[in-house]
């Protein structure tokens, strides 16, 4: 069983009406790596993580998730998506939204158990959102979503972590603090991060998969100016990149 | 109101209305929160209106066969259930026609029950009392099948309350946590036809989606969290209910118009008042 990797795309393709979104993807991440998916808008990084998660299936090529078929592998995996398509008026708690990462784990109907609820109390807690536990969720932040819903991925208690750009709309120092706290649950677990800011997360993963339409997959000790400049067209990222430093 | 009281506790009638008001809103409390928050208000236009076709083609065959124990609710049931499965299909599927479907299945539901009850033998008030509700003239018989519905939509809810919730929240992360996410849906839109047809004895067809969204609309500026959102709908739904039957009674108006006139008026209210007191939101 150890010989799976936690992700495995070979020769993987995916087209929309014809027109090819990612084209012969061969990448694999293993068990806690911290991997970085980047590229530029439109380039394909959500129709990657869809692919692994099975909510999009290959035009041709295979991905395989601990070994297995996607759909299969689901109960191991926390997704944060983005959360612009979520109803910002439903009337739900920061609890109740992490509590639905429970559903899979617990009983199959009925209300959640003490067990449930402890862990979403962990998981918020180790988010730093246990005390906004009672607010409606429409009253956060836009970061502060971003965190409940990472932390509802985490409540269903995952061996991979796929997060769709969590760093949104966050200003730097609080995404420096994001990725020392994602770095940590790459010691126990596997994380996938998707930004469209690769000069910033190179100094946190241990790989980066470069998307635009091909995928490169890059030790982080190689990502240099000329790397960025070949995926964007320009130099801009590299500009923000060193006034981070 | 004075008149209202005294003529109570002599007629069954007013009992048994009054009754059918506080059953109907504790349903449509807690499915008409569902339909608000995940936005399938015309979806349950759709089915309310399909209704009739069941209706009439139910009093049909009583009439024309004699056969007082077929209620006309039991085709009610029936032609809600079988709309609400293929609206709920049609949404799933062919996301791009699901209006023009749902428009179609609407006219077509009432076009049908219209032809049924011009066929029927005997005096044809019924239209109007399906159309526009007939709260003062339930039947001990029809209330017990009430109290049924009731149950039934009730005990589905609570026992699937947290997995309706995430689908209606999030459908995407619930299916990827292994939820049947059209199974639910389904289920869900099941439920709201059967509430549909509990509420159309109280106000009617046509005024069916105002009596299940707005309660639940109102309670939704007032709420955190989606049972306290039922709780409060289906408590504002029996004052609407009640007072539109005694504010109804004394000078003779119809009941049905009356409740509707009602909530339509605290929807406004609270809206105004929502602004007035806080100009920035």
């Amino acid at each position: 069983m150890q010989l799976n990797p936690a992700i495995l795309c070979e020769d993987l393709s995916f087209s929309y009406n014809r027109y090819p979104v990612v084209e012969k993807v061969n990448v694999t991440v293993n068990e806690r790596d911290f991997v970085s998916v980047v590229g530029p808008n439109g380039g394909g990084k959500t129709t990657l993580l869809k692919l692994m998660l099975g909510l999009l299936h290959p035009s041709s090529g295979r991905v395989r998730i601990f070994g297995k078929q996607p759909e299969e592998a689901r109960p191991r995996i926390g997704y944060m998506p983005q959360h612009a398509h979520l109803d910002p008026q439903f009337p739900v708690s920061v609890m109740d939204v992490v509590l639905m990462g429970r559903i899979g784990h617990t009983r199959r109907f009925g209300p959640y158990t003490r067990a449930d609820r402890e862990c979403a109390e962990e998981a918020l807690t180790e988010l730093h959102m246990w005390e906004y536990r009672g607010t409606h969720f429409s009253a956060l932040s836009g970061g502060q979503r971003q965190r409940v819903l990472i932390a509802r991925a985490l409540a269903s208690q995952p061996d991979l972590l796929l997060l769709d750009e969590p760093t949104a709309s966050l200003d730097l120092a609080v995404e420096t603090e994001l990725y020392e706290l994602l770095r940590s649950f790459a010691e126990r677990l596997t994380v996938v991060v998707v930004s469209h800011d690769i000069g910033f997360v190179s100094h946190y993963v241990t790989k980066v998969i470069c998307v635009k339409r091909n995928v490169v997959v890059h030790p982080t000790s190689e990502i240099t100016g000329e790397i960025i400049n070949e995926l964007y067209g320009s130099p801009m990222r590299m500009v923000r990149h060193n006034h981070s430093q | 109101m004075h008149l209202f009281l005294r003529d109570l506790f002599q007629h069954d009638f007013l009992q048994y209305a009054l009754l059918t008001g506080i059953l109907a809103s504790v349903s449509c409390g807690v499915i008409g929160s569902f339909v608000v928050v995940r936005r399938i208000t015309y979806l349950a236009g759709g089915i309310a209106h399909s209704v009739l076709g069941g209706l009439g083609a139910a009093l049909y065959v009583q009439k024309s066969y004699d056969w007082p124990a077929f209620d006309p609710l039991y085709g009610a049931i029936a032609a809600a259930l079988i709309a609400a499965l293929i609206i709920g299909m049609v949404s799933m599927r062919a996301r791009e026609r699901e209006d023009t479907v749902i428009g179609a299945l609407w006219a077509v539901g009432m076009a049908m029950g219209v032809l049924f009850i011009s066929q029927t033998p005997g005096y044809s008030t019924d239209l109007m009392s399906y159309l526009f509700g007939s709260i003062l003239m339930v039947s001990p018989q029809e209330l017990w099948l009430l109290v049924a519905l009731d149950v039934l939509v009730l005990v589905t809810a609570i026992v699937f309350y947290n997995q309706f919730v995430a689908v209606s929240f999030d459908d995407e992360f619930a299916l990827l946590r292994g939820l049947r996410v059209e199974v639910y849906y389904l289920l869900l839109l099941c439920l709201t036809a059967l509430t549909v047809v509990v509420l159309v004895t109280v106000v009617g067809i046509i005024m069916v989606i105002a009596l299940l969204t707005l309660p639940a609309a109102i309670a939704g500026f007032f709420s955190r969290s989606l049972h306290h959102m039922m709780a409060l709908a289906a408590i504002l739904c029996v004052l609407f209910t009640t007072s539109g039957l005694v504010l109804s009674y004394g000078p003779n108006y119809p009941a049905g118009a009356t409740t509707i006139v009602v909530a339509g008026a605290v929807y406004l209210a609270v809206l105004i008042g929502k602004r007035v007191l806080n100009p920035g939101h």
